[in-house]
């Protein structure tokens, strides 16, 4: 690698680093805008005792599914996790550990932590069991709860160009969590569509600067879809 | 009759006005998208990142990368935009929204919510619920009148786990409209042929009912 050029060729390369017992940041909404490479790479890695912080857990056989039937994941934060049976099983036996967060706070704590903000309040989840153990704070008459950011060690993502100083622009509604994800990671991972020169990108149209970059791999992606709907007719 | 499915998300469409962003959730919420009126324009918001969700792709459209909260392909209209999640719930938790329609398994007198945990059943998560709810001033919740065995879910205080405080303004059932005011029920409208003393009886909760209670109309 020279300069600023942090283009990886191969997967190991990619998520090099990784040990037992690390909190991977991962962006993805379902199976929607998810880094599949690498996490068929912590896969191949046999990695385990991982904190996920991911608003969904992926399916039985895709998306971050695939690592929970290595039982890779020790802990998963996520705001909704029902699509999945092997992870019902492991939860329901105590193998698995669950943070359920709603999922704004759980985009705002990324966001946070990637910004340098420790915490934050906000009324979401005041008065129900998300609130739990939290301090309760009053602003101009209504509560509000105190909830910590989270960092992770490592941060993998999708984006659909990366330029190879790693300033990237998303796909459609793939963009969700990808954004704060690329953000809270000490050590963050992006799997693209497709690499560019730099200067291919317009500087206003990039969406993710270079700066929360580390290391870019083109992959070839599956995109499976979760739930096809079609239009009647 | 009580009302089906489908006419209690055309009587929740009555409550849209021109010019709305509305957050439609899972379930009756989205059939409310088949009733807009034709003369009105409204700009649906999906959680996920979308702002101008458009109807169901046809087969050649279907796009992996273009989804909605619930995980179904969907098109974008002309004028949509595309945000991260931390943006989406800028929107929502900054009152932005002007319209949210949720379902909910139990709400209550004092507005209070309970649609994402039975205790006992295995816990999915709440997804974007919490965030909905604490920031949208302006909250319809659609729902049966009773359960299966005939179990008021409009009630003095909610027995299940919240999903928010103080928040729900108006609930509509397949048999009636209500507002939620001063820690009461309001009987504004009956659904068709469905008697009063129906509705009193199916709501646990204190229920005020006035002299003369319009039944719903679909004109």
């Amino acid at each position: 690698m020279a300069g600023f050029d942090k283009v990886v060729d191969t997967y190991e390369q990619a998520m090099s680093g990784l040990t037992d017992g690390m909190t991977v940041i991962a962006g993805g909404f379902g199976l929607c805008g998810i880094p599949e490479g690498l996490i068929a790479q912590i896969k191949t890695m046999k990695t385990s005792g991982l904190t996920f912080v991911s608003n969904n857990c992926g399916v039985d056989d895709f998306g971050l599914g695939i690592l929970l039937q290595e039982k890779q994941i020790k802990k998963m934060i996520s705001s909704y996790v029902g699509e999945n049976a092997e992870f019902e099983r492991q939860y329901l036996a105590g193998e698995l550990e669950v943070e359920l967060t709603p999922q704004g706070t759980l985009a705002e704590k990324m966001r946070a932590g990637g910004a340098g903000i420790p915490a934050f309040y906000t009324a979401t989840g005041y008065g129900t069991p998300v609130a739990e153990g939290k301090e309760v704070k009053e602003f101009n008459g209504r509560q509000y709860i105190l909830e910590e950011s989270i960092t992770g060690e490592f941060a993998i993502i999708r984006a659909w160009k990366a330029d190879k100083m790693g300033n990237l622009v998303y796909r459609d509604t793939a963009m969700n969590f990808n954004p704060m994800a690329a953000t809270a990671g000490k050590t963050t991972v992006v799997e693209v569509e497709e690499i560019v020169e730099v200067g291919e990108l317009k500087p206003m149209e990039i969406q993710t600067p270079g700066i929360y970059v580390d290391r870019i791999i083109k992959g070839s992606f599956e995109k499976r879809i979760e739930r096809l709907t079609l239009a009647k007719n | 009759m009580s009302l089906s499915r489908d006419q209690i998300a055309k009587r929740v469409a009555q409550e849209l006005q021109d010019g709305f962003y509305v957050n439609l959730g899972i379930g009756i919420p989205t059939l409310v998208a088949n009733y807009v009126p034709t003369d009105m324009e409204v700009m649906l918001q999906s959680e996920n990142g979308l702002l101008g969700m458009g109807p169901y792709p046809t087969e050649d459209n279907v796009d992996a990368d273009m989804i909605n909260a619930g995980k179904e392909t969907v098109t974008a209209v002309t004028g949509a935009s595309i945000f991260s999640s931390a943006e989406s719930f800028a929107m929502i938790r900054g009152g932005h929204v002007d319209l949210t329609v949720l379902g909910a398994f139990e709400v209550d007198q004092n507005g209070n919510i309970a649609s994402y945990m039975i205790p006992g059943k295995l816990v999915k998560g709440m997804g974007g619920a919490m965030d909905l709810v604490a920031g949208a001033q302006n909250i319809v919740v659609t729902m049966t009148h009773a359960d299966k065995r005939g179990n008021s879910k409009l009630l003095a205080s909610c027995s299940l786990p919240l999903t928010g405080v103080d928040c729900i303004n108006k609930v509509v059932t397949d048999l009636a409209v209500m507002k939620i005011e001063n820690g009461a029920f309001h009987l504004l409208e009956r659904a068709p042929g469905v008697s009063v003393e129906e509705i009193i009886e199916k709501t646990a909760g204190k229920l005020i009912v006035p002299e003369f209670v319009p039944e719903m109309s679909f004109e």
